[in-house]
C-alpha cells in the first residue's frame, strides 16, 4: 500500500470514534443532499412538464410585438408639425393569409402546428347564461399539438369531426350549467350569430380557470359564429424539444411577422420563481454538507495536534512539508469517500421512501406521487460537494501540520 | 583530506526580544569512519549543535559542508532529501510511529525513498532488526516493547537507508544500565566493524570512551582539545 495512505489510515484508526462520527456526518450530509436535490430537480421537472404540457410550446397571436406606426407617421417620419385627429387605420383582426403561413410553419423540422380561431361567446342552457372562450380547432391538427386528448372525461376531439354542430365543454363549465353529454346548448357570439350546439365531449385539465371557461368547436363553426370566414387568430405550435421554443418562436416571428410567444416567455414569472427556489434549496443542502464537514475538520485537527511528534519524526526522516499535507488531505478524502458511499446508499433508500409516499388532494381522485429526479446529477453533485467540503475541511489543519518544525518538537521533548 | 562533514564558524541565535545564542562560532571536521562524542553540561548547546550538523536546523551564521558540498542555500525540501538519503537520527526518547510495527518503523525511510522493491525492503528491515537482536520483535508495536528495544528499533531505522553519518542525541539518556550497555556495544560495533561515521551527544563517560574523539561544549562554545581532555577526565571521575 502507498506509504502516505497507510499513515493516513493509521491516524484515522487511532481516532476511531471521532472518525466514525465525522463519517456519519458526511453520510447524512450526502444522503440529505441527494434526496433534497433529487426532490427539487424532480419537482422542477414535473412543474415544467405540467407547464409545457398544459400550454402550447409556442403560440402565434394575431398581434404585433411593436404596435405598427400609423401611415401618416411613416409618410412624414421627420415631420416638425404634428397632425392630430387623424382617423387611425383599422387593423384587420386575425392572421392574414393564415393558410400560407401555416404551411410555412408546418414545413419547419421538428415542429407541428395547428390553427385556431378563438373568441368570446355566451353559452346558454336552461335559462342560465355564462361567458366562455370558444376555440375553433381542426381536431386532427389540434390533437398533435396539445395534450387536450388526455384530459377528456367523456367523448373526444374526434367527436367534433363526427358531429359538426358539436361542442366540447370544460368540466367546470358543464357543472355550472349542470349539463351532460348529448344535451343542446345555445351559443351566441358578440356579432349576433346564435347557434344550437350539442355537447359531445367533456374534459378536465385540473386547472380550474381553464375547465370553467374553455370550450372547443370545429374551426369552421367558430368562423361562422364569429363571422370571420377563412380566418384564424392563433397558431399553436408543438416542438419535439420544448426547450427549443424560444429559438423556434424567433424564427417563426421573423418569418410570419406576428408575435410568436414561447412558453418560457409566457411563464417568465414562474420560471424565475423556480430559479429563486432552486437557489434557496441549494444553499440549504450545501449548508448541511458544510456542517457535516466540521466533523472532518475536528478529527484532522485533533490528529494534527496529537501527532506533532509523528510529524517531527517524518520530517526529520526526510518527508517534505507537501508530503505531510498530502497525508492529512488523504485522511479527509478517505472520510469523504467512505461517507459518500454510505451516503449514496442511504440517500437512495430515502428517495425510495419518498417515492412511495402518496399525495391526495380532496379534489383529485387519482393518486399522485412525489416527483423525484432519478438521474445521476443528484448523486454526482452530492459526492462532488462532499469531497470538496471534506478536502476543504482537512486543508486547514493539514497546512498547520505541514508547517511543524521538527526541531521545535525535539527541543520540547528533550 | 576525507572530511565527511565540515562546519565553519557555525552560529545559531534564536531571534526574539532577548536573542538566545545556542551555539557560537563552531568549526570542526568529522572524518569518514570516525566516531565522535559530544559532551558538555546540560544546556551547553549539544543538541542544538547536533540539529545543525544533521541539517535539521539552519545556522544563523557559518556553513556546513557535507562531503565537500556546501549545504548553504538549500531549500527545506532539498535539506529533507539530503536527510533522507544521507543522514540517520536517533534521539533520546524513542521517536517511533506508535501505530506502526517495529518493521514498518524501520522501513519508513526506505519506503519513503522508494528505491527498493517492497520484498527487498522487507528483507533489509528484517536483517537490520536481526543484527540488533530484534528478529522476533518485527511485528510488535512500540508500545509492546521495552525502552531498550525501542531505541534499537530507532537505530535500525536510522541505518535503514545506509546513511553517510549516524547522529544520536543522548541515545542512552532514558535507558537503564543494562540497556545502555547493550546500546553502547551496538555503537562500538557499528563504528569498529561497519566503519560507520557516528556523531553522538552523550552524558555517559563510558559511552564517550568508546569514541575516537570527544568534543566538549561549554556555553555553546567548543573547547580546545587540551581543555576537552581535562574536562573529560573530570567527568569520568
Ligand atoms: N526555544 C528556546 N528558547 C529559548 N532558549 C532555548 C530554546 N531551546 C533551547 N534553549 C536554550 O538553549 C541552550 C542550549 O540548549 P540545548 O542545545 O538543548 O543544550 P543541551 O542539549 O546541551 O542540553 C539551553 O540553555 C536552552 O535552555
Ligand atoms: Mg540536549
Amino acid at each position: 500500500m502507498n506509504l502516505a495512505v497507510s499513515i493516513a489510515l493509521s491516524h484515522l484508526s487511532s481516532h476511531r470514534r471521532q472518525t466514525l462520527v465525522s463519517l456519519l456526518g458526511i453520510t447524512l450530509g450526502v444522503a440529505f443532499f441527494m434526496a433534497v436535490t433529487s426532490l427539487m430537480q424532480g419537482s422542477d421537472a414535473d412543474f415544467i412538464r405540467r407547464l409545457v404540457d398544459g400550454s402550447p410550446h409556442v403560440t402565434v397571436y394575431d398581434e404585433y410585438r411593436e404596435p405598427r406606426p400609423q401611415p401618416v407617421f411613416e409618410a412624414y417620419a421627420n415631420a416638425t408639425v404634428e397632425l392630430r385627429s387623424l382617423k387611425p387605420r383599422t387593423e384587420v383582426r386575425g392572421i392574414r393569409q393564415y393558410k400560407e403561413k401555416l404551411e410555412f410553419i408546418a414545413s419547419l423540422p421538428h415542429v407541428r402546428v395547428a390553427p385556431a380561431l378563438q373568441g368570446q361567446a355566451i353559452v346558454t342552457f336552461a335559462g342560465k347564461d355564462l361567458g366562455a372562450t370558444i376555440n375553433g380547432v381542426v381536431p386532427d391538427l389540434m390533437r398533435r399539438v396539445s395534450t387536450i386528448d388526455e384530459h377528456f372525461i367523456e367523448g373526444s376531439l374526434e367527436s367534433l369531426a363526427a358531429n359538426p354542430d358539436g361542442i366540447v365543454l370544460g368540466s367546470g363549465l358543464a357543472e355550472k350549467f349542470r349539463v351532460g353529454m348529448g344535451k343542446n346548448v345555445t351559443v351566441a357570439s358578440p356579432v349576433g350569430v346564435v347557434r344550437t350546439m350539442k355537447v359531445v365531449g367533456l374534459f378536465r385539465t385540473g386547472n380550474a380557470p381553464i375547465d370553467e371557461s374553455q370550450a372547443y368547436v370545429l374551426l369552421k363553426r367558430s368562423q361562422n359564429l364569429l363571422n370571420r370566414p377563412n380566418a384564424a387568430n392563433r397558431f399553436i405550435l408543438q416542438l419535439d424539444d420544448p426547450y427549443e421554443a424560444p429559438e423556434a418562436a424567433k424564427v417563426v416571428e421573423a418569418a410570419v411577422g406576428y408575435k410568436a410567444q414561447s412558453w418560457q416567455e409566457a411563464s417568465q414569472d414562474l420560471i424565475s420563481l423556480l430559479k429563486v427556489r432552486r437557489i434557496i434549496m441549494n444553499s440549504v443542502v450545501s449548508a448541511i454538507l458544510i456542517v457535516a464537514s466540521f466533523g472532518i475538520y475536528n478529527v484532522i485537527s485533533t490528529v494534527v495536534l496529537e501527532k506533532t511528534r509523528d510529524i517531527a519524526i517524518m520530517k526529520s526522516v526526510g518527508f517534505h512539508a507537501r508530503a505531510i499535507l498530502l497525508i492529512f488531505l488523504i485522511e479527509g478524502a478517505i472520510v469523504g469517500a467512505i461517507g459518500s458511499v454510505f451516503g449514496v446508499a442511504l440517500g437512495l433508500s430515502m428517495m425510495e421512501a419518498l417515492a412511495s409516499v402518496q399525495i391526495k388532494t380532496p379534489f383529485n381522485t387519482e393518486p399522485t406521487y412525489i416527483p423525484l429526479d432519478w438521474g445521476w446529477s443528484p448523486i454526482v453533485m452530492g459526492i462532488g460537494f462532499a469531497m470538496a467540503s471534506a478536502l476543504a475541511a482537512a486543508y486547514l489543519p493539514a497546512r498547520k501540520g505541514a508547517s511543524v518544525h521538527p526541531v521545535d518538537i525535539l527541543r520540547g521533548a528533550a | 583530506m576525507s572530511a565527511v562533514l565540515r562546519a565553519e564558524g557555525l552560529t545559531r541565535v534564536l531571534p526574539g526580544d532577548v536573542p538566545v545564542t545556542l551555539v557560537e562560532d563552531i568549526t570542526l571536521e568529522i572524518e569518514e569512519g570516525e566516531f565522535v562524542a559530544i559532551m558538555g553540561p546540560s544546556g551547553s548547546g549539544k543538541s542544538s549543535l547536533l540539529y545543525l550538523l544533521g541539517l535539521l536546523d539552519m545556522p544563523t551564521g557559518g556553513k556546513i559542508l557535507l562531503n565537500g558540498k556546501d549545504t548553504q542555500g538549500l531549500s527545506e525540501d532539498e535539506l529533507a532529501d539530503v536527510r533522507l538519503r544521507q543522514l540517520g537520527f536517533v534521539f533520546q526518547f524513542h521517536f517511533l510511529l506508535g501505530e506502526f510495527s517495529a518493521l514498518d518503523n524501520v522501513l519508513l525511510p526506505v519506503r519513503k525513498l522508494g528505491l527498493l522493491p517492497e520484498k527487498e525492503a522487507v528483507d533489509r528491515g528484517l536483517e537490520l532488526l536481526g543484527a540488533l537482536g530484534l528478529a522476533d520483535q518485527a511485528k510488535k508495536l512500540p508500545g509492546q516493547m521495552s525502552g531498550g528495544q525501542r531505541q534499537r528499533v530507532a537505530v535500525a531505522r536510522a541505518l535503514a537507508n545506509d546513511p553517510l553519518i549516524l547522529f544520536a542525541d543522548e541515545p542512552t539518556g532514558a535507558l537503564d544500565t543494562k540497556s545502555s550497555e547493550n546500546l553502547r556495544t551496538i555503537f562500538g560495533d557499528l563504528s569498529r566493524n561497519q566503519k560507520r561515521t557516528i556523531v553522538t551527544v552523550t552524558h555517559d563517560p563510558s559511552f564517550a570512551k568508546a569514541a575516537d574523539r570527544v568534543l566538549f561544549l561549554v556555553d555553546g562554545k567548543l573547547q580546545p582539545p587540551e581543555r576537552a581532555a581535562d574536562l573529560f577526565a573530570v567527568s569520568v571521575r
